[in-house]
């Protein structure tokens, strides 16, 4: 719309993307003036209301933060919980634990890959807008389906339930799924295999727009050469090495007027980008055989910096998620005990501190609680891989609002929706409400 | 996506929830593409940039009511809505983040965020039905996807959908499971709990937490007592009711219960530890006399 002197471009609220938040680009002399992304998600509170709570509670209650990536909610819990508690954990259960991550990366990465992202590249409002585009894309849409109906039933068998898991507890697990159960995932699991190299092969033909963004990378590094899932070290692209324990140190987060999830910077200084690119570029050399074959036919290369491609990198991480998914149930013992036992809690003395991070589909997800000798948790402090995020999602939004000040209205408002879309934004771990709003001012 | 006029339109809302009730809809895998041709979707920003204008037929609403802007909009899908249907613990019971029902929420912005007075948050959780008039409510931390797709079915259909109101214990003895809290003294919500997860927790060997909400006829403070006499404080009690469907009446009001039966307990425990204090100095005293000083 014109009004005037004054361009303004107006959509009223972000779709496709998982909870609801606001963009605003303010275009003056030719120029972007501002760009702001705008978290309106009303604030949950769940850092306050964990205190007090026995610290056996934590992963069901953070669970809740996000019906998306629950697990990843629940495993950072249980790691930083451990840690505080120097509960050992043995790798039976560790390696369960990574599989039922591995569900989660596939129903995860299936919908935003086909249902949130892909309708973008072929102009479609939605995936069943674009299964109806003839027989060849209404086979991709059941294709991703099967993927994300794949991952649910990973998670169910492992998890108990697919949204909101039942069957994990620090420690461990409350059951350790029979070998039957585990094995039936096989077939299942070989035909997401196949699926999924598809899904590459699919979205590595899409038109990406000519981006290149000069980012800090942070994501973990696997232990022992895997590619991260469940564990490791922090890793940047500026040669950081950290346990989670440091880097909740080093990541300072800031509360702005604009949102109501804080805003993270490395040092308090640096903008930096977490999730599928930065997990690439971090472990190229981490990825399982055909997931790397996978990679070279798509053409990419470590780094890949153009944000519109990591819809590449997400499908050759569908590749990971399904080697690595069959590679442990191959290998499955069930963890006996399914649990290590909690050490007896009681007495006085001071609240001990620890620290978890996992890479949830989005990125980092670190979590660190004090826990008081009653089991009770004193202080707690999460910081979700979305509000990491936030600052590079701006800063793409300039780029690509810049690079597109002369397109129409229509189309600069489309591309600035995809570039917070390329980075998947979960806005219910993070923000809500999104309205798109493109000022042009004289 | 595309409109025609005889389908029914559906219409799916967000307010503070974490996304899984409405994810629980995409999560129909085998019948997600079947489903626009039964219903117009008319709204779904999870699933689809296409915005139609109500008036809706059905609209689906997820999360609680937590700021006052959402007042309003609760109000104006109210107005837009033949039917509202509540979907999950926090539209049909305020969610996991009522808990700050029970705290002042100063406290709690100031514990989360470094600038408060950027916050606007009301002091309550509350479910969609405290603000207005709901149809249905579908029960569930997160709700059940075949019991949501029941539901649209039988609206569809004109009849009442088939959605039990009696307890976890039925499904739980039908899949065959040994009683956890009464072979184990588990604390378990499973009696006083709505059925419709499948007794998934007892399923694993843990206790019910309640994640579906009081069943019909729930008898609590029965149930306290017995969790009583196995050994569980009331601090603990309050903490199990206290969770992802605090504010169900039934459950909040055993909570209260317990709650001062804890209070009650630690000002009990404060009075013995100070007379046994008192008694302490005046025997320390009493033979520091004795020694001569």
């Amino acid at each position: 719309m014109t009004h005037g002197r004054h361009h303004s471009v107006e959509v009223g609220a972000l779709a496709r993307v998982e909870g609801e938040g606001g963009l605003r680009v303010v275009v003056q002399d030719g120029a972007i003036r501002d760009v702001a992304l705008n978290i309106y998600e009303p604030p949950r509170f769940f850092e306050a209301f964990l205190v007090g709570r026995h610290c056996t509670e934590v992963p069901d209650i953070t669970a809740r933060i996000c019906g998306i990536c629950p697990v990843a909610y629940q495993m950072s819990s249980c790691a930083a919980i451990e840690e505080a508690l120097a509960l050992p954990v043995g790798p039976e259960v560790q390696a369960l634990r990574r599989l039922l991550y591995c569900g989660e990366w596939l129903q995860s990465h299936a919908l935003h890959i086909y249902f949130l992202h892909a309708p973008d590249f072929f102009g479609c409002q939605d995936a069943v807008q674009l299964a109806g585009l003839g027989e060849s894309a209404a086979r991709a849409v059941r294709r991703g389906l099967a993927l994300k109906k794949t991952g649910n039933r990973v998670m169910e068998v492992v998890g108990g339930r697919a949204i909101h898991p039942v069957n994990v507890r620090v420690g461990g697990f409350y059951r350790a799924p029979s070998p039957r159960d585990i094995a039936a995932l096989r077939e299942p699991l070989q035909q997401a295999l196949d699926a999924s190299l598809e899904t590459v092969e699919w979205v590595s033909g899409f038109e990406f727009p000519d981006i290149e963004r000069d980012y800090i990378f942070v994501a973990l590094r696997g232990p022992n050469g895997q590619y991260p899932l469940e564990a490791g070290r922090v890793a940047s692209s500026t040669g950081l090495g950290l346990s989670p324990a440091e880097f909740a140190d080093v990541a300072v987060e800031e509360h702005v007027e604009r949102s109501t999830a804080l805003h993270s910077r490395l040092f308090g200084r640096d903008a930096y980008l977490t999730g599928p690119l930065a997990r690439f570029a971090l472990n190229q050399a981490a990825l399982t055989p055909l997931a790397r074959e996978a990679a070279t036919r798509a053409g990419l290369t470590a780094p890949c910096t153009n944000p519109f491609r990591s819809i590449v990198v997400r499908a050759v991480e569908l590749v990971v998620a399904c080697e690595e998914a069959l590679r442990l149930i191959g290998s499955y013992e069930p963890p006996s005990p399914a649990a290590t036992p909690l050490p007896p809690l009681g007495g006085s003395g001071p609240a001990r501190a620890g620290a978890g991070a996992t890479e949830a589909p989005r990125g980092v997800l670190l979590h660190r609680y004090e826990i008081g000798p009653d089991g009770l948790v004193r202080k707690a402090r999460i910081v979700p891989p979305t509000s990491q995020n936030q600052l590079a999602i701006e800063a793409d939004l300039r780029e690509v609002a810049q690079a597109n000040l002369g397109s129409p209205p229509e189309e600069l408002t489309r591309r600035a929706e995809m570039a917070v879309r390329n980075h998947d934004p979960c806005i219910s771990c993070a923000a809500h409400f999104l309205d798109v709003t493109v000022e042009h001012q004289p | 996506m595309t409109t025609t006029a005889k389908r029914p339109r559906l219409a799916v809302w967000k307010f503070a929830s974490c996304d899984g009730c409405q994810l629980s809809l995409l999560d129909l895998e085998d019948e997600l593409l079947a489903l626009p041709q039964a219903v117009d979707i008319s709204y779904f920003l999870e699933m689809t940039s296409a915005v139609a204008e109500g008036p809706y037929d059905i609209s689906l609403v997820e999360g609680s009511v937590t700021t006052p802007h959402d007042i309003e909009r609760a109000k104006e899908v109210r107005a837009a809505s033949r039917l509202v249907v509540a979907i999950g613990a926090c539209a049909t019971a305020g969610g996991i983040q009522s808990l700050r029902n029970y705290a002042e929420v100063g406290d709690y912005v100031s514990t989360v965020y470094a600038h408060p007075e950027f916050i606007r948050a009301l002091a309550t959780s509350a479910p969609i039905s405290a603000y207005v008039k709901v149809d249905f409510e579908l029960r569930g931390c997160p709700v059940d996807r075949y019991q949501l797709l029941e539901l649209v079915t039988a609206t569809l259909a004109g009849r009442a959908p088939r959605i039990p109101t009696f307890s976890v214990c039925q499904e739980c003895k039908a899949k065959g499971n040994v009683c956890l809290l009464v072979a184990s003294s588990v604390p378990c919500l499973g009696p006083v709990t709505r059925a419709g997860c499948g007794a998934l927790c007892p399923s694993v060997g843990r206790g019910c937490f309640g994640c579906f909400g009081p069943a019909a006829t729930a008898n609590t403070s029965s149930l306290s007592a017995r969790l009583a006499a196995d050994g569980a404080t009331p601090e603990a009690q309050l903490r199990l009711l206290r969770t992802f469907t605090a504010g169900a009446p039934e459950f909040a009001q055993e909570a209260a219960a317990q709650e001062a039966a804890a209070q009650e307990a630690a000002a009990q425990e404060a009075t013995t530890r100070g007379g046994a204090a008192h008694q302490a100095s005046a025997s320390e005293a009493a033979a520091q006399e004795a020694a001569g000083r």
